[in-house]
């Protein structure tokens, strides 16, 4: 090779990718070892680690600040609750029909957000999950405004719990949240790699371009729309099977919770911002923190929420790269590079 | 006759919406600056104005008097030393800092005065009423309206009739050629956000007197006052006007027909309007 | 000792260096072209004695006083105004606003008043309360020369007036120079076009590539010296 190569890979990302596989290869066995606290809470850091990353695809890399995600969250929590109440649907599957009512609904809220631009993007996106919320607190056959619980008999019967029960030898309320995990972890780890694919693809790179120098990509003619616009749906396609995922768990619902701007979209927020915006990393490294803060503070209450909106304050002016751009400031290292570098080989002596 | 009572009634709440929206309009119009924390620094001017009025035992139209310099200086302080800090062209920070304020603030406010729901005492002008032909209009709304309209009034005085308001119209098209008439667009920018402060304690005034409020309710007037702001178009004030007239009018006429459908009908009402003319109905500035 | 006076001043735009080690010096009563092409720094050297680009502080002098990283509104309050690139008048105002705003930080006594601007440009006075945005361009230039003035300026810099006016009215605006001048300011001019420049002022300096590459009286300075230090090449070359 005369003029050089272009590379993604670097000695760090290689060595990341065979950590990453053997943890998950440790977090599939983990149920034969762990208790169901532990499982419970990676639940928690694996669900919310999905709606951070699609929240930091949509705002680090799309420049899309949604302060709405939350409509998604709550349409797919909808609809597996309406599919499994109304439609007598397997919970599992129901999930994914969380993930393609988000999409759909996606569709008509793009036509609208997609019109503003900037702030009026963040409080359009807002407003229309607001409306949602208040729409579907009229849905009197999933509990209106009040909300309503999954039926005992539609979680007792579902899929892979009878299996998980018997090669366990545990309780179904006890293989109910085995498979959570599982499905959590597997949502968790698609979400990574295809966000990580999307990233390295053609319309991917038109995304980086356009965040890191706007004026030059528009002079040789990149036009970003038809990413942003993959990115929106992709987004509330991930976030809506996310829904459905943590109102399974819960398996209780009302529009003000799963349409709460505070728990899917704030602390979704601070996570990517203390973490770092607009990296992979960044999201994971926010959440492991936010776990920590939660499980150290959250008896604090207010005083608890209080310190996270300050931290967010603080990051933001002083390291807006947060935690990881801090990181990587310092050594260099990126675990998922998704940025090209142009190698030259050195002369042959 | 009841839809004419219903109109009459969405208008005056129109002005309450005005009255939440004038200093985020005044915030955004010049500096483009989204203050999410908006709606919950109003509520902090409503406890400040319930403190004086509790512990002095004043009427609390003396009590904003009073409480005005404290709410001007804090929104000086925290443009001056926080909120300049974020301006640029990246709409990120300011989003994410102002957004960590109003969790910060609500909290601060659950902590030092719990989530019980309070009320500003306004004696018997909360249930007075004139009546006009067939109807009654309740006062308290029609002051609300008035001072809707005087507060406009006196801030499009300011900025267009005064050395100060130049200079805002000037640091808002162009910060450095400004500076370059020996305007430090940061001081500009600390008073923008002081006499939006001013007008929230106005806003406070009436959140407190026409309902009770809690520390939780300032995202909510927040909407609706972003809503307001947007119908009306960047940076003109008679424009966020008419856009609370709007959201008020769509709220009452949803609420005649179902009573839950009285926030929908409101939010419904902006997003249609952003359909057809998503800069706004009024719009001064180029964004 | 000079009005105003630049030292080996270096300017950076971040990493980039926009400027390399530039003297000029400008004393009372006096007029200075800069002249150059396209990209040679002048701009940059007028941004950073007004404070847009702050630099180090000793790099600049007024009235023997260091000012190189004083902000912008500090150079204006000592009597350096600009007349920026491009005028650059404040849309949202109008043109007597845009006049009014020159004298924001007002010094006492003021030197230049609005009816004085008025007779300098006449045309102005008709159209005192249209948008600044309807007038012509050189109309426009004539405000952003006013608005400067309002400041009652010692110094005052002028980037690039003729950019994009016919030349006539080019040669209009200068005429009302003297004026200018036996008001009290001291001038510089920036020029892409030589010509101009040359028959204004008293010093002329050359710029290429962020140095100075001539300076001199234009009566002691040839036309292939000139060309020289303008491009880089002789006339004949
Ligand atoms: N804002 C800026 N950021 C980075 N580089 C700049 C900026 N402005 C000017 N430059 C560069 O500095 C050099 C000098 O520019 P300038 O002072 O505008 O030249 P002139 O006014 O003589 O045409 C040029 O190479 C130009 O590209
Ligand atoms: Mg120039």
């Amino acid at each position: 090779m005369g003029v050089g190569h272009i590379k993604v890979g670097t000695a760090s990302s290689r060595f990341a990718a065979w950590i990453a596989s053997g943890f998950i290869l440790v977090a599939i066995f983990l149920p034969f070892v762990a208790g169901r606290s532990l499982l419970q809470d990676l639940f928690f850091i694996f669900s919310m680690l999905v709606l951070t990353q699609w929240w930091n695809l949509l705002a680090g890399y799309g420049g899309l600040v949604s302060v709405g995600q939350q409509a998604f969250v709550g349409i797919g929590a909808y609809a597996m609750f309406g599919s499994v109440i109304l439609g007598n649907v397997d919970p599992v599957v129901s999930i994914l029909i969380a993930g393609f009512a988000a999409f759909v609904l996606s569709v008509p809220t793009a036509f609208l957000a997609f019109r503003l631009h900037g702030a009026y993007f963040a409080i359009g996106t807002w407003v229309i999950a607001e409306v949602m919320r208040l729409g579907v607190a009229q849905w009197k056959a999933v509990g209106g405004g009040t909300g309503t619980s999954l039926p005992r008999s539609a979680t007792r019967d579902m899929w892979f719990v009878d299996g998980i029960s018997v090669l366990f030898d545990v309780k179904t309320s006890a293989a109910r949240d085995i498979l959570a995990y599982w499905l959590s972890l597997f949502l968790m780890v698609t979400t990574i790699a295809v966000i990580y694919w999307f990233l390295r693809t053609r319309r991917g790179l038109a995304l980086f371009a356009v965040r890191d120098n706007s004026q030059a990509a528009q002079s040789v003619g990149i036009n970003d729309f038809i990413s942003k616009l993959i990115v929106y749906f992709m987004a509330a396609f991930g976030t809506g099977l996310a829904g459905g995922l943590i109102y399974l768990q819960k398996a209780r619902i009302s529009p003000d919770s799963a349409f709460s701007v505070l728990d899917w979209t704030a602390y979704v927020i601070f996570i990517v911002v203390i973490g770092g915006i607009g990296t992979l990393e960044g999201p994971i490294v926010g959440v492991l923190v936010f776990f920590l803060l939660q499980s150290l503070l959250s008896d604090f209450g207010s005083w608890y929420l209080m310190t996270l909106g300050v931290i967010g304050i603080a990051v933001m002016l002083f390291a807006p790269k947060g935690l990881w751009g801090l990181f990587t400031e310092r050594t260099g290292m990126e675990l998922f590079p998704t940025r090209r570098q142009l190698v030259i080989p050195e002369k042959e002596t | 006759m009841i839809w004419l009572e219903t109109l009459i009634q969405g208008i005056l709440l129109g002005g309450l919406y005005a009255l939440f929206a004038a200093g985020l309009s005044l915030v955004f119009g010049i500096m483009r600056l989204v203050n999410l924390a908006h709606g919950d620094l109003i509520v902090v001017g409503a406890y400040m104005i319930l403190i004086i009025v509790s512990i002095l035992g004043i009427n609390p139209f003396v009590a904003t008097f009073i409480a005005a310099p404290g709410m001007f200086a804090l929104g000086w302080l925290l443009q001056r030393f926080v909120l300049n800090r974020t301006l640029g062209d990246d709409i990120l920070p300011p989003l994410l800092v102002t957004f960590g304020l109003s969790i910060a603030l609500q909290n601060a406010l659950l902590e030092g005065f719990s989530a019980d729901s309070q009320r500003i005492n306004a004696g018997a002008l909360e249930t007075a009423s004139i009546p006009v032909g067939s109807l009654s209009i309740g006062i308290m709304p029609l002051l609300t309206f008035a001072t809707a309209i005087l507060v406009i009034f006196g801030l499009n005085q300011i900025i267009f009739r005064t050395a100060l308001g130049r200079a805002f119209r000037a640091t808002s098209d162009d910060p450095i050629t400004a500076s370059l008439m020996g305007i430090r667009p940061s001081s500009v920018f600390a008073i923008v956000t002081g006499l939006a402060m001013l007008v929230a304690i106005i806003a406070a005034l009436y959140l407190g007197m026409r309902a009770s409020f809690d520390p939780s309710i300032g995202p909510v007037r927040l909407i609706y006052a972003f809503e307001a702001v947007i119908i009306g178009g960047l940076g003109s004030l008679w424009g966020t006007l008419l856009g609370g007239i709007i959201i008020g009018v769509a709220q009452t006429f949803g609420a005649a027909i179902n009573p839950e459908w009285q926030i929908l009908a409101g939010h419904l009402a902006f997003l249609a309007v952003l359909l057809l003319r998503p800069r706004g109905l009024l719009p001064r500035a180029v964004d | 000792m000079s009005l105003l006076s630049i030292q080996s001043l270096d300017a950076f735009y971040g990493d980039f260096q926009a400027l390399f080690a530039v003297n000029v010096a400008l004393n009372h009563g006096e007029t200075v072209a800069i002249i150059g092409a396209n990209g040679a720094g002048k701009t940059t050297l007028l941004r950073s004695i007004a404070g847009v680009l702050k630099n180090a502080h000793g790099s600049i002098s007024h009235n023997g006083e260091a000012i190189g990283a004083l902000s912008a509104d500090a150079v204006l309050a000592r009597g350096i105004a600009m007349v920026p690139e491009g005028r650059k008048l404040f849309s949202s105002l109008t043109v007597e606003e845009n006049l009014l705003i020159g004298a924001y930080a007002q010094r006492s006594e003021p030197e230049w008043t609005l009816e004085k601007i008025y007779d300098l440009f006449p045309v102005l006075a008709e159209k005192r309360h249209d948008a600044s945005t309807m007038l012509s361009g050189g109309q426009q230039q004539m405000v952003a020369i006013g608005r400067a003035l309002m400041s009652n300026p010692d110094v005052l810099l002028c980037d690039e007036i003729s950019l994009g006016l016919a030349p006539v009215i080019v040669k209009k605006i200068y005429s009302e120079f003297p004026k200018i001048k036996s008001a009290g300011a001291s001038v510089i001019v920036v020029e892409q076009d030589i010509t101009q420049a040359v028959t204004v002022a008293d010093t002329v300096y050359c710029m290429m590539e962020g140095g100075v590459t001539l300076s001199g009286k234009p009566s002691d300075l040839t036309k292939d010296q000139i060309h020289r230090a303008y491009f880089g090449v002789g006339v004949d070359e």
